[in-house]
């Protein structure tokens, strides 16, 4: 059983913790030895919080045997290096964070730690989320366990990579716009992006706040039901965040798929897409007809605009979010500044990576005088278009169901020098964050070797639909349980 | 439309990024082609259309205006690069 354990799934672990065949030390001992041995192959994580871990999952059992413990008592779990953790280092991977140990948890982080979970230790990510590949972390690009040579998707690589290798039966990420699906689809994994709103933001190192959420990415579309109602409710720290009733998620995934309406969009499967990847994720919508249920053709008309629409709101809200990272109260700060202009200019020139100076000088221009009206007046107009496609398509299906990604894995360094290359592999996801929908990824096959995402995106707040409609899937099929060779 | 050097200097001063010289011709061709990429909005038809201020069009929450945080700025100093007495410390400003 022992040699086993990190094959489990997070429900297998609460079971198998329940019925005491192993002790959550044991376990977080042999996890946190695996995340050692794979650091040089996959380089996954910034920090590994191996001490903090090992008194987490003593404290955890000691609970068990007094018969006490939270939902997630004794459950290990990674975060991505953008949740703030109180006294360890968190860098959103970047060298303007590098030297930052957050005096706060943040509220993600709060409510698992509360619930009992063991964190291992912090994910590596593309700087400050944005990439799409890992690539433009400055702790270096994180490998693709299934293909070393490949990326595991971006930015939550670091998660989807370590719960792909079995360094950890899951792992919080966030996705502003497909930073969750993108990866978990590239790894065959499960990533789970919930409505906006559902998940507090607070401690979560902003990027693009109207777009931004917190999500996880496990190896089961239960283990995300199980972490969803953990981490989903109202907190009053997020203005943002919605006070709605969070339902028992693991209770609604039973039921046959009998009459559910999924919609699929035509222009998801048009020449953009990998034909290896079509077969697949066609190959999956049979088994949900199979399923009972029944397949419509809706029309998202505005959906091309999505991706230009995606490149001007997020860089603007970037632009103003990282204005903070000044060299004054936190983060990097240049040597010898001769004038506060050029403390300011050269902390953030020395502090941030190529991609993210793009981004935040893109959204610069187009909030600046004489383009605004031109560029983000009317990128919030489109986006509306675009939230009104998915109203209307709502109203005649239950889930929408596509291919995550156009492609499968592509290697490191292919898309590194044409930034809209990299920005169209998340042609299919950013929809979902325009609209601010939950949408999840579950694998369903592999092209070429490499993982195959399934994306089935809901309605607001229908995260109990996609996640129902994963579940159900996953009992009919066994991609989900597919292990890269060398992490068995 | 495609940037220029002036543009790409003037938008990198106001975003306060010290730009390397190795680095500035390369801002200013991927700059121009993400520029170009996004000018396809230009092509929709928007009239009338209510910019999208919130994914829910929901309402900016308030609370009552009272203190609810504690006094914790040592801690919170503990990540500043100069500090002295309980202030940040940047280069003089005022002559």
């Amino acid at each position: 059983m022992t040699a086993e354990l990190h094959l489990l799934t997070l429900t297998q672990i609460a079971a198998g913790l329940r019925q005491s065949e192993f002790s959550a030390l044991e376990l977080t001992e042999l996890l946190l030895r695996r995340i050692e041995a794979s650091d040089q192959s996959l380089n996954a994580f910034i920090t590994v919080t191996a001490e903090q871990a090992m008194q987490a999952a003593k404290r955890a059992d000691a609970e068990r045997v007094a018969g006490r413990g939270g939902v997630l008592n004794g459950l290990p779990l990674v975060h991505k290096d953008i949740f703030c953790t109180r006294d360890v280092l968190t860098s959103c991977g970047s060298h303007m964070l590098d030297n930052f140990v957050a005096p706060y948890d943040a509220t993600v982080v709060e409510r698992f730690a509360n619930a009992g979970a063991v964190m291992l230790g912090k994910t590596n990510m593309d700087e400050f989320a944005m990439g799409s590949s890992n690539e433009t972390s400055f702790f270096g690009p994180v490998r693709n366990p299934w293909d070393l040579e490949r990326t595991p998707g971006g930015s939550s690589g670091g998660s989807s990579a370590a719960v792909a290798a079995r360094l950890a039966p899951a792992a919080t990420g966030t996705d502003t716009g497909g930073s969750i699906r993108q990866p978990a689809a590239l790894t065959g994994t499960v990533g789970l992006k919930p409505t906006y709103g559902r998940v507090s933001r607070y401690g979560m190192i902003a990027f693009a706040s109207s777009l931004d959420q917190a999500g996880v990415i496990t190896r089961s579309a239960e283990d995300a039901a199980l972490l969803l109602g953990v981490m989903a409710g109202f907190d009053a720290r997020d203005s943002t965040c919605i006070d709605h009733p969070v339902p028992d998620y693991v209770a609604q995934l039973s039921g046959s798929l009998k009459g559910l309406r999924v919609g699929i969009v035509r222009q998801h499967f048009d020449a953009g897409l990998d034909a290896n990847t079509a077969l697949a994720v066609k190959a999956a919508l049979d088994v949900l007809k199979a399923q009972g249920a029944t397949l419509t053709e809706v029309d998202l008309p505005n959906l091309d605009l999505s991706v230009p629409t995606y490149y001007v709101v997020a860089p603007a809200e970037c632009s103003s979010n990282l204005s903070r990272f000044d060299g004054v109260r936190f983060g990097h700060r240049a040597a010898d500044p001769k004038d506060l202009f050029d403390l300011y200019c050269r902390s953030r020139g020395e502090g941030f990576g190529a991609e993210v100076k793009r981004r935040i000088m893109t959204g610069t221009y187009v909030l600046s005088a004489g383009y605004y009206d031109a560029y983000y007046l009317k990128a919030q107009q489109v986006r509306q278009l675009i939230a009104e496609d998915f109203r209307k398509a709502f109203s005649e299906v239950d889930v929408i169901a596509g291919p995550t990604a156009p492609t499968p894995a592509f290697r490191l360094g292919d898309k590194t020098d044409d930034p809209i290359t990299m920005y169209l592999n998340d042609i299919y996801t950013i929809g979902a964050n325009l609209a601010g929908l939950p949408a999840i990824s579950t694998p369903c096959g592999f092209a070429d070797g490499l993982p195959v995402g399934l994306h089935l995106v809901g309605p607001h707040w229908g995260e109990a639909a996609v996640l129902r409609c994963a579940h159900q899937y996953q009992l009919q099929t066994d991609w989900h349980l597919a292990c890269p060779e060398a992490f068995r | 439309m495609s940037l220029d050097k002036d543009q790409v200097q003037h938008i990198a001063m106001l975003a306060r990024l010290k730009l390397a010289d190795d680095e500035f011709a390369e801002t200013v061709q991927k700059l121009s082609r993400i520029v170009a990429f996004v000018d396809q909005l230009s092509q929709a038809s928007t009239d009338g259309v209510t910019p999208m201020a919130h994914p829910l069009n929901a309402i900016q929450r308030l609370r009552a205006d009272v203190i609810t945080e504690a006094d914790d700025r040592d801690h919170l100093q503990q990540n500043a690069g100069a500090v002295q007495d309980g202030l940040y410390l940047v280069p003089k400003v005022i002559e």
